[in-house]
């Protein structure tokens, strides 16, 4: 069955994950452990599952990784240096590469097997509050199988003086890099945090889990740039709990990966705010899937929702978006929208807003929309003298850059405007 | 500078253009007049290079070289530039990356390093103002949330500065008031050289007062059915263009 050598292969490693003499947590892993091994990996008989096979996490096993060494250079580019930075490597937290002696403030971050060490009843109360293994198997499967991972807590009025960079690394061919990381703003603090996937190897499985425990008006600016390998197998989900008057921003930039697979899912109080942004670029045989869940729980929240997609060659991505507003939550006003861009007769996209609304005062909607380039436009560009092909990247990098626009911070605009153009070549900007 | 010989065009199998002969020298401004249908858009869209045109018969010489061999771009770097009847939208792409862009291009063709960016900055503000846009209007997408008026003089802008040799006009004057159709004009006016050839498409007389031609034809029914000096123009106002319907038979 799905996920039967990764079950074979468990006990003998349980005794070297994180924790492991804390019952609260063997219980925590062992009720997970069950929950997967009843269907192992999530299927296309699952609805939520059903544009995205993860059959390849069957063909290969991946297993987890002591190797800690890093090319530094490579590193580097990806590095931004006006941010702090936590650096994961095959899913272990690495105290030598990381940057946090500059972050200043009532502000702890350690990683999660230190936290475990130090703080386990303070992580007892909180890992598992934003997302459990109910969700889909994936998550069961972290929360079984994290190795390691990154725990950030923002005192009350708190903010970070400057970014955090959480640096996910695989060097490791055939790793399983499972991290846990938890983020937890307290009342009026605030926070911007960019994680970053990247890998120096072909094959490998990323499976994250972030928990975000926002309290009454703090606010957390997230940003997810995963810049997997080309056959890479990435799973990462973002699960965000919103007490009143929160804020949460995040931006998804998935170009990335042989599959993917995001979940952005959050819960809202009484006027809490979130808006997700996202643009997934994909070319080859790509697939990338983007799962997002806007749970309207209270009076007066505002969601914002806009997604891009470009796919090229026999690429394949989706978008679900679903919101849902609790019959409670009236006065709610929420948008979504998402527009993509197909440049090849062989690349597809799935695309299912779903808008479920049980209270009768509200302001909701949605829009989609699925094209091609104008051919109009690519003529204009031709008639000034450039060529096809490159008219045809500007429309398509143009057509892009309206997400990574969004983006505040300079240094990270910066990588994402590297990394885009290296996917449109031949523009010059 | 072109030569157009018994020129037949169809679109899906439609004849549209069906035995068009036009000579322009260099230096010379020539107008097109004629009423909706005659082809006049059909025309420019041939010398462009766009596509879902069949030319079934004739030819087009542009300095020595079948001009209808050309790509569309290779035309636009050789020095053929059009003035869209509707220049097109383009968001998030500022209109100073396409005027460098295509500059660019443009000198690569010719074996000319990239332009500097200095001086392409000089050179840009100084076009800007003799069509009297607000510099803004180089850092906004192209096109886009422009008035009529603006895009026009927006397309005039792109031809002071690709300098071209030979300048389609294709109803510049459409959609423009008074104040802007002047503007445009005197855009249009001040690239005029002895070197530099006009074709202006056009459907009214109006245009003529602030652009004055060498030579104006009438094309009816995918012909030139008349041509003649300016006084033609004003001969066309008063009678319109049925009394020369007629002729192209």
């Amino acid at each position: 069955m799905s996920g039967a050598a990764y079950l074979t292969s468990y006990p003998e490693l349980a005794a070297s994950l994180p924790g492991f003499d804390l019952p609260w947590l063997q219980g925590f892993r062992n009720q997970a452990l069950q929950t997967f091994a009843v269907n192992g990996f999530p299927g296309n008989r699952e609805e939520e599952w059903r544009y995205t096979n993860l059959s390849a996490l069957n063909k290969t096993v991946f297993v987890p990784s002591a190797n800690q060494l890093v090319d530094e250079d490579w590193l580097n580019r990806y590095r931004l240096d006006d941010a702090a930075s936590v650096v994961l490597v095959n899913g272990q937290f690495s105290a030598s590469l990381s940057r946090l002696q500059d972050l200043a403030g009532k502000v702890s971050v350690s990683s999660l097997k230190q936290a475990l060490q130090d703080n386990p009843a303070w992580l007892e109360s909180r890992l598992g509050q934003a997302v459990t293994s109910a969700e889909h198997n994936l998550v069961a499967f972290n929360n079984a199988w994290f190795t390691d991972g990154v725990v950030i807590d923002v005192a009350a009025k708190q903010q970070l003086d400057r970014p955090l960079q959480i640096l996910h690394l695989v060097t490791q061919a055939d790793a399983l890099a499972a991290t846990r990381n938890l983020f937890v703003l307290n009342e009026q603090a605030e926070a911007e945090i960019i994680e970053t996937y990247v890998g120096s190897v072909d094959s490998y499985f990323t499976a994250s889990v972030n928990e975000c425990l926002l309290a009454g008006n703090a606010a957390l600016t997230l940003y997810k740039v995963q810049l997997e390998a080309e056959k890479a197998q990435h799973f990462g989900g973002t699960y965000v709990k919103q007490a009143r008057d929160s804020r949460f921003m995040h931006h998804n930039f998935a170009l990335g990966s042989g599959l993917a697979r995001s979940d952005i899912h959050s819960d809202l109080d009484t006027a809490a705010e979130c808006s997700l942004n996202g643009l997934f670029v994909a070319g080859k045989r790509q697939h990338i899937d983007n799962h997002t869940r806007i749970n309207h729980l209270k009076p007066h929240g505002i969601s914002r929702e806009f997604y891009k997609g470009v796919l090229d060659n026999k690429a394949r991505g989706v978008f679900q978006g679903r919101v849902i507003v609790a019959e409670d939550a009236q006065r709610t006003d929420s948008e979504m929208n998402n527009r993509n861009l197909l440049l090849s007769a062989d690349a597809e996209v799935d695309t299912k807003p779903q808008l479920e609304i049980y209270a009768d005062d509200v302001k909701c909607s949605h829009g989609v929309t699925v094209g091609q380039l104008e051919e109009k436009s690519v003529f204009y560009l031709q008639s000034r003298g450039i060529d096809e092909a490159t008219a045809r990247n500007i429309l398509t990098f143009a057509f892009a850059n309206e997400m990574v626009d969004k983006v505040e911070n300079a240094e990270l605009k910066a990588l994402l405007l590297k990394e885009l153009l290296e996917r449109f070549p031949a523009i010059s900007l | 500078m072109l030569s157009i010989k018994n020129l037949h065009v169809s679109i899906n199998d439609k004849p549209i253009l069906k035995g068009l002969t036009l000579d322009i020298n260099p230096g010379e401004v020539h107008a097109i007049m004629g009423p909706n249908g005659a082809g006049k858009s059909t025309l420019s869209h041939v010398l462009s290079g766009k596509a879902g045109y069949t030319v079934t018969e004739g030819s087009v010489t542009y300095q020595g070289k079948d001009l209808l061999e050309l790509a569309p771009e290779i035309r636009a770097r050789e020095g053929v530039f059009l003035a869209f009847q509707y220049p097109v939208e383009i968001p998030g792409v500022s209109n100073i990356y396409l005027l460098k862009a295509a500059l660019n291009a443009m000198r690569k063709h010719h074996g000319l390093p990239e332009v500097d960016a200095m001086d392409f900055l000089t050179i840009v503000k100084s076009k800007v103002k003799l069509l009297q846009m607000d510099e803004k209007f180089l850092y906004r997408a192209v096109n886009e949330g422009f008035s009529g008026g603006e895009k026009k003089r927006n397309e005039i802008l792109q031809a002071a500065i690709l300098e071209p040799k030979l300048c389609i006009l294709d109803e510049t004057d459409s959609g423009l008031d008074i104040d802007a159709l002047r503007i445009v004009s005197e855009g249009v006016n001040s690239l005029r050289n002895a070197e530099r050839s006009f074709l202006m498409i056009t459907h009214y007389q109006r245009l003529l007062d602030y652009i004055k031609p060498d030579v104006v034809h009438v094309l009816a029914d995918g012909k030139i059915v008349k041509s003649g000096g300016p006084e033609l123009a004003l001969e066309l106002e008063e009678r319109g263009y049925s009394w020369l319907e007629g002729q192209a038979a």
